[in-house]
């Protein structure tokens, strides 16, 4: 039997934890999306010394797995004793910079290649006719390829937010007590895997199907030149 | 002191000469010292079979394509050139670029249109990107350049939701916003279905009454015949034969341009 008393009575906690999970994800993609656009530009430039090393960090990055990166930067980094004696200490001893660091490196792997794949597939046409007509390549950016490829990668973008939200799970191994970490300690406390896990997979849903949502509204108002013929509004008589 | 004031005179009448334009790709020469003078109000039709050169001649004259040898004069300016490692010419300064292209601008066989935005996003861009316009002046522009090529109707349309006639209307739309002294056409009625090539060119010769200064890679013979005031015939890369299109036309002096003729006239 499902022990709704218990469900009740350690939703405040899981409401807490679902906080500290949108924080988290929130401040990953916020410092993932600002590094990847000019990782991005560097990552499709024909200059292999900007192309190269942004290929060799993505490629690192996307080859290996989240927690042993956050071990690595949670963990390992405390070894070097230069560290522990810097400046820079008190933040690396702190599991939310860990975290935060960890997510935002991972992320921005990611981010910049689905950006760099969007920047490749602008019609070489567009880029030309913006040339032809006196832009310079800092206005062709800003105006033509950024928009238009931050456009075309908004669904591609949208899973990698949903994978973001999934990925702040991995935060419970550093000891922040995030929507999956309240969900173990629930378990631990009272022996209810059924309920424990079941409720905070209920919140995850929850927190995807949103976040699909939001996406598909703004590929609704950004994507607007892509849909079928019908999708347009009347036009205006002059 | 008067030899300087007749030079200027001559220079502002004289919009755009090119002098012995050469290219390569790799070890192919496609064009082998082309020179084209357009005086102010001049039509300049340049025909030929593919593979000729004459689009290369137009992305030449705006460097979309470097050359290998050459000088582009605009209204009497210079395009600064300098060759890199491989031989072929690019701008000493790119800003000098920027200014030039700016006055010579291109209308496109695949119009060309930035997709993610609409018709008079697409013609209010470049006036206030490049030419620094306020947006209220580059949308007064614009809607007046939009109801001159016949589409202010479509002004809120995108590009994927609007026909290819009225595509290329907006891409030239998008040209004459910015003012140019010379236009440039590259082949703009060979992407689009027969029945919409009218549109497009009935626009075309309202802008050469006009006395725009424009030149037009076509394979409209009668356009060419009609609305030219000079038709230049490229063969492999070099001019074989220019002149008045009555007299190009009408009595071609060469072989090439008889055969290029009755078998465009098919």
């Amino acid at each position: 039997m499902i022990d709704w008393a218990l469900i009740a009575e350690s939703l405040p906690a899981y409401w807490r934890g679902l906080q500290v999970s949108l924080l988290l994800m929130l401040i990953s993609i916020s410092a993932s999306f600002v590094l990847s656009v000019p990782l991005a530009i560097a990552r499709v430039s024909r200059n292999p010394w900007l192309s190269k090393p942004v290929f060799l960090y993505t490629y690192v990055m996307r080859g290996t797995p989240l927690l042993v990166q956050l071990y690595m930067i949670y963990f390992g980094l405390a070894q070097f004793e230069w560290l522990r004696e810097s400046a820079a200490w008190p933040l690396f001893r702190n599991a939310w910079f860990c975290a935060w660091l960890a997510f935002a490196l991972n992320s921005t792997a990611y981010t910049t290649e689905i950006l760099a794949g969007a920047l490749r597939q602008t019609p070489n046409g567009e880029i030309e006719a913006a040339r032809s007509l006196g832009m310079s390549t800092g206005a062709i950016y800003r105006r033509i390829l950024l928009p238009s490829a931050v456009r075309r990668a908004l669904p591609q973008y949208g899973n990698e937010l949903v994978m973001v939200m999934h990925a702040t799970s991995i935060a419970s191994a550093v000891t922040i007590v995030e929507l999956t970490r309240t969900a173990r300690d629930v378990y631990y406390n009272n022996l209810a895997p059924l309920e424990a896990f079941g409720l905070v997979a209920v919140f995850y849903f929850a927190i995807t199907f949103t976040l699909v949502g939001l996406v598909k509204l703004l590929e609704r108002r950004f994507l607007r030149h892509l849909q079928p013929k019908s999708a347009d509004p009347a036009p205006v008589r002059a | 002191m008067t030899e300087i004031a007749l030079k200027q005179a001559s220079e502002t009448r004289e919009k755009l000469r090119v002098e012995d334009l050469r290219k390569s790709f790799g070890a192919v020469e496609v064009l082998k010292g082309v020179t084209i003078t357009a005086q102010s109000g001049d039509v300049i039709a340049l025909i030929g079979s593919s593979g000729s050169g004459k689009s290369t001649v137009l992305r030449c004259l705006n460097l979309l394509e470097k050359p290998n040898a050459g000088r582009i004069v605009v209204s009497g300016e210079e395009l600064r050139l300098v060759p890199d490692r491989r031989g072929e010419l690019n701008a000493a300064d790119p800003v000098q670029l920027q200014r030039m292209r700016a006055r010579l601008s291109m209308v496109f066989q695949q119009f060309n249109l930035w997709s993610h935005m609409t018709a008079l996003e697409n013609v209010i861009e470049a006036p206030m990107q490049v030419l620094g316009l306020p947006k209220d002046a580059a949308v007064a522009r614009a809607e007046r350049y939009l109801a001159r090529v016949g589409v202010s109707h479509r002004k809120n349309a995108y590009p994927a939701h609007m026909s290819g006639g009225e595509q290329q209307r907006v891409a030239i739309a998008r040209a004459l916003a910015m003012e140019p002294e010379v236009m440039l056409f590259d082949e703009p009625t060979s992407a689009l279905d027969p029945e919409l090539v009218g549109e497009v060119l009935r626009v075309m010769r309202s802008l050469a009454e006009e006395g725009r200064t424009m030149l037009v890679v076509t394979h409209e013979m009668g356009f060419a015949r009609e609305v030219a005031s000079r038709v230049v015939f490229l063969h492999k890369g070099v001019i074989e034969e220019e002149g008045a299109p009555a007299e190009v036309l009408v009595s071609p002096g060469s072989e090439r341009l008889k055969a290029f003729l009755a078998s465009s006239l098919k």
